[in-house]
């Protein structure tokens, strides 16, 4: 145990060294780990509510697929649906055609038949009168008889 | 003197001796010749050795600091960092008060005695040795003559100047959060009282007896602590030293262990400053 004037030189040193550490060497240090810690909690923050956004923004695309396959499936319903009628309407359309074509295939016959009846019966009255003539062994005023002809066609 | 210092005991007592300087009349004198000098001697080898690794501490961190950025650290700012950020929690975890002294003194007495520590596993001989033949070649003296102790913690001198430092800080600390007045009466009124003031005025001196010795051990046990472990490790060293060859098994075990003791000396004074400055802080008691 010998204390001596070492211990003041020491005491001395140890005060400059506290003080210089206290002045340049822990304020640097200790902010510099100070502000990287809250960048990282910054940043640990900005990753958690990105994360949390990504949900979101996931389950807002799920939803609106989901929409869009329905409103896909609604859409071709419909266009099915549409695509029958069509057809239905068409068909209906053909059959009309077909019996308005027929009914005027009818007409058209029953309109020919009448005008060769009516030629038929014109002519069985002229040979009605030719042959008359010949029996008679003269000539008929056709015009006379007319209305013996007339009532000759209407029987035939 | 040269037949003294070929002894075992010689050799032990010339490793155990620091280099002294003081003035005489006939102007700078060296160890020997200091014998006398009695208060007004300096240990220069203590001197030179702990400021020189003080400031080989300031310098490291000082340069770290410097550099120090706050995105991606480089690996020697991380280590760095690491020491920062293990002396700053201790001190959160200890100091709850607010002083912007006391991590940075923690981080001084931390790294400083544990640099000085840290001279204890340079092997005895070789630098007193390479001081002797310095000492012999350059300045022509006996290199007997010529004392290098390595350790500044080994020596009294540095543990007393740290642990009067601490306790000059605890007593600042207790008079500027108590004021004088409860300073006194933290040393003159516990810890025995009673609600009697005649008996309280008799109790006075028996509380401050026991205040004064409790408030006293404290850098007397630091001090001591550091210096009677640094010293006893030391003076192992030197006999396993002076043993021959078998030193070399003993010596890596003994430094190994070694490497424990001058870490926790360090943390043991750097925490119980943190924690007598915590006390001195805070008003219960």
């Amino acid at each position: 145990m010998n204390l001596n004037a070492t211990l003041i030189g020491e005491l001395i040193a140890f005060t400059v060294f506290v003080w210089f550490c206290m002045k340049y060497v822990w304020p640097p240090l200790n902010g510099a780990i100070e502000e990287r810690q809250n960048k990282i909690a910054d940043g640990l923050a900005a990753t958690e509510r990105a994360e949390k956004d990504l949900e979101l923004a996931q389950a807002k695309a799920a939803e609106q697929l989901k929409e869009a396959k329905a409103q896909a499936a609604d859409i071709i319903e419909q266009a099915k649906k549409r695509a029958t009628q069509i057809v239905d309407e068409e068909t209906q359309k053909g059959h009309d055609e077909r019996e308005k074509i027929i009914a005027q295939g009818a007409a058209e016959v029953e309109a020919e038949r009448n005008r060769v009846k009516e030629d038929l019966r014109h002519q069985v009255s002229v040979l009605a009168v030719a042959g008359a003539e010949k029996i008679i062994g003269k000539e008929i005023d056709a015009s006379a008889h007319s209305d013996i002809l007339d009532k000759l066609v209407a029987e035939l | 003197m040269a037949a003294e210092e070929l002894t075992l005991s010689g050799h032990i007592q010339h490793h155990l001796t620091n280099a002294k300087m003081c003035s005489t009349d006939a102007g700078l004198a060296f160890n020997k010749a200091c014998a006398d000098s009695g208060f007004w001697t300096w240990h220069v080898d203590t001197l030179a050795w702990s400021i020189g690794l003080g400031l080989i501490f300031l310098w490291i961190f000082r340069s770290a600091a410097k550099k120090s950025t706050t995105g991606v650290p480089g690996k020697f700012q991380c280590f760095i960092e690491m020491i920062v950020e293990f002396v700053g929690d201790n001190v959160k975890d200890t100091y709850h008060g607010k002083s912007s002294l006391i991590a940075p003194l923690a981080l001084t007495i931390f790294v400083w005695v544990f640099l000085m520590n840290l001279m204890d596993l340079i092997p005895v001989d070789f630098l007193p040795a390479f001081a002797g033949f310095v000492g012999e070649t350059a300045f022509g003296m006996d290199s007997h003559d010529v004392y290098m102790k390595i350790v500044p913690t080994t020596d009294i001198n540095l543990t007393a100047a740290l642990a009067i430092g601490v306790f000059i800080l605890m007593i600042g600390y207790s008079i500027k959060i108590k004021g004088i007045s409860g300073f006194i009466a933290e040393l003159t009124l516990h810890p025995f009282s009673s609600s009697n003031k005649l008996v309280q005025v008799i109790l006075i001196p028996f509380n401050l007896l026991l205040e004064t010795i409790a408030l006293v051990a404290k850098p007397f046990s630091l001090a001591l602590r550091l210096f009677g472990n640094l010293y006893a490790g030391e003076l192992i060293f030197i006999l396993i030293g002076a043993i021959g060859l078998m030193q070399l098994p003993l010596h890596f075990i003994w430094a190994v262990f070694h490497i424990l003791v001058i870490v926790l000396q360090a943390f043991v004074f750097m925490m119980l400053t943190i924690v007598y400055l915590s006390m001195a802080s805070s008003d219960s008691h």
